[in-house]
């Protein structure tokens, strides 16, 4: 009875009121219901973070001991500390460092691999490997071939006439140092997203610009490189939030040693929570960098709605 | 005359092949350089692997390293923590990650897409110091659902935003003539657009399999010591044992190798997971 009933009460339902209306039937208000587990997970696990993290970053509390409501001290503890300051600017001249490296060779590598060559799909992979490789693993490779004495990379400079480098072991080069691992990790990703760009260009404007008699460099400045614009863009932001995140590689080489000369704000945020259990002072330096990190991510949406319109 | 302008392309080709193939080299050599090394110092003795100059080709090459490995740390029970924390973490991911792509492609809800793109850019730090406190008042750190819990951090947001952009490329008219024969949304969801979109639920699992498995951070604050995770594993091995360059390398490399393999048999997959998870649609 309930079986017969139940269907006839749902085709009822269902049907559209008058056959042959036109309308297609709009469930769209019932899709919320597929989200719902995620988001109570998201809301645990993702949510509850961020909340938790604004209250204590307004208040002064330590891993075991109590707690108090301490306003914006924090904030205004973290805008004297010189630690702080000079975390900031390691993590500028970083980013800006590990940025426009792989948006340089990344994008040189997606012009190249677009081409067809022998063992491309090969060496494409290989390519690509670095950016799959489990970063503490490949630190680890990286920290025994920065050694100084017995360093594989200081032999292959002394192979071409070049004094040995002191790596990450001296503040001087240390930074640049780790650029150079960042670079071979996320040049890769760079390329990906270039070369998914380079796919989808059209082709009616190259030939029209070889019946106008234009050269190769020509066609790469005119026309490649404009339509390619928006794709170098999105690679710019999200390398750019990469890049202030940085984290493994630093912890496992350098230790954002020697001294503190290359501690940058993830790391110094870390010391700060787990380190001296600093828990509020850690969160409000969180704020401030989910205020970074939600900027730029706006800023990505921004610039993927304007490669939408143009592409 | 009409030789000599033959020639001068010839040339002129010949030297940007000269160049083309230098370039795929230079490109191509760090990766290669750095892999094989990994290679040489894990099948290398130790004399070998501090000698000067350095020794390239291991001779003869020993596997005493890989028995190393096994026999003196714990090696197969981090591995076994990683296959726990990883694959459930993905599996819960894509449990729910992927109704969720569906019903936010289907809504259109732009709000829920900006938050997880959000979820995806937050640095893994931040959200460890409030789930840290969670779990300690739990009685929880140190323990494998902790870990796992808080890997599903990192495979929702990925697993769901490449949903979102399979299911919202599955045209809605497909699924409109089910719905008005009186197709619940759900069967419809099952029947219809599930199937389509399965090539993105290999695409959603294979990135987010990845990324948790190389994650570090968690485990070096949440894993106790026998459950921690192999990246954090092979990285405290290094510096509370101190042990020799042989073992370390050949350590590393089986940490990374399911990733690398995963990522030669997958390639295609891979690719267009970024391309569409980074760039297009979503």
């Amino acid at each position: 009875m309930s079986d017969s009933s139940a269907g006839a009460a749902l085709a009822a339902k269902h049907l559209p009121p008058a056959a042959g209306a036109g309308k297609p039937y709009d469930f769209s208000r019932k899709y919320w219901v597929f989200a719902v587990p995620a988001t109570v997970i998201i809301l645990a696990v993702i949510v509850f973070p961020w909340v938790f993290t604004v209250f204590m970053s307004v208040q002064d509390w330590k891993i075991g001991g109590g707690t108090e409501f301490v306003g914006l001290e924090n904030f205004r503890t973290l805008a004297q500390d010189q630690r702080f300051r000079d975390s900031l600017w390691i993590t500028l001249w970083f980013t800006v460092l590990a940025v426009v490296a792989p948006i340089v060779l990344g994008t040189f590598a997606a012009l190249v691999f677009h081409r067809e060559f022998p063992f491309r799909g090969i060496l494409r992979t290989v390519f690509v490997m670095p950016m799959m490789a489990t970063p503490v693993a490949v630190s680890l490779v990286w920290k025994m071939m920065f050694h100084p004495q017995l360093g594989v990379l200081n032999y292959l400079l002394s192979l071409v006439g070049i004094p040995p480098s002191a790596w990450v072991f001296s503040p001087d080069t240390v930074i640049p140092t780790l650029v150079m691992v960042e670079v071979w990790h996320w040049t890769p990703l760079v390329m990906l997203i270039v070369l998914g760009g380079l796919a989808g260009l059209p082709k009616e404007p190259y030939e029209s610009a070889v019946i106008d008699g234009a050269n190769e460099w020509h066609m790469f400045r005119f026309i490649t490189l404009p339509l390619l614009w928006p794709y170098i863009m999105i690679a710019l932001v999200i390398r750019t939030i990469d890049a202030l995140k940085v984290f493994d590689i630093i912890f496992v080489i350098s230790e954002g040693g020697p001294g503190t000369a290359s501690e940058t704000l993830n790391i110094f945020l870390y010391l700060q929570a787990f380190q001296f259990y600093k828990i509020g002072y850690a969160s409000a330096v969180v704020v401030i960098f989910f205020f970074i990190i939600v900027m730029l991510s706006l800023l990505l949406l921004y610039v993927r709605q304007k490669s939408k319109w143009n592409a | 005359m009409s030789a000599a302008l033959r020639s001068r392309p010839t040339l002129k080709t010949l030297l940007f092949k000269a160049g083309f193939a230098f370039s795929v080299f230079v490109l191509v050599s760090p990766a290669i350089l750095v892999f094989l090394w990994m290679l040489s110092l894990s099948f290398k003795n130790e004399v070998d692997n501090t000698a000067w100059p350095p020794v390239f080709i291991p001779n003869p090459p020993t596997l005493a390293n890989y028995v190393e490995v096994f026999a003196r740390n714990n090696f197969l029970l981090y591995l076994w923590n990683s296959i726990l924390v990883t694959g459930g973490a993905v599996l819960v991911g894509l449990l729910v990650g992927v109704p969720a792509g569906y019903g936010i492609a289907r809504s259109k809800s732009a709000k829920f897409a900006i938050l997880i793109l959000i979820a995806r850019m937050t640095p893994a730090l931040s959200y460890l110091i409030p789930l840290f406190m969670a779990f300690q008042w739990m009685g929880l750190v140190g323990t494998i659902p902790a870990l796992l819990i808080t890997h599903l951090v990192i495979t929702i947001p990925i697993i769901v935003w490449i949903m979102i952009g399979y299911f919202e490329n599955i045209p809605a008219e497909l699924e409109d003539a089910a719905l008005v024969d009186g197709c619940t949304p759900w069967q419809s969801f099952r029947y219809i657009a599930f199937p389509l979109a399965r090539p993105g639920l290999v695409v959603g699992g294979i990135l987010a399999f990845i990324f948790s498995w190389n994650n570090f951070i968690f485990s070096v604050v949440l894993g106790g010591k026998t459950t921690r995770t192999l990246p954090s594993a092979i990285y405290n091995v290094l510096t509370f044992e101190q042990i020799s360059w042989g073992p370390l390398a050949a350590a590393a490399l089986l940490v990374t190798l399911p990733v690398l393999l995963l990522t030669v048999l997958a390639q295609r997959e891979i690719v267009a997971g970024l391309s569409a998870g980074g760039l297009k649609d979503g």
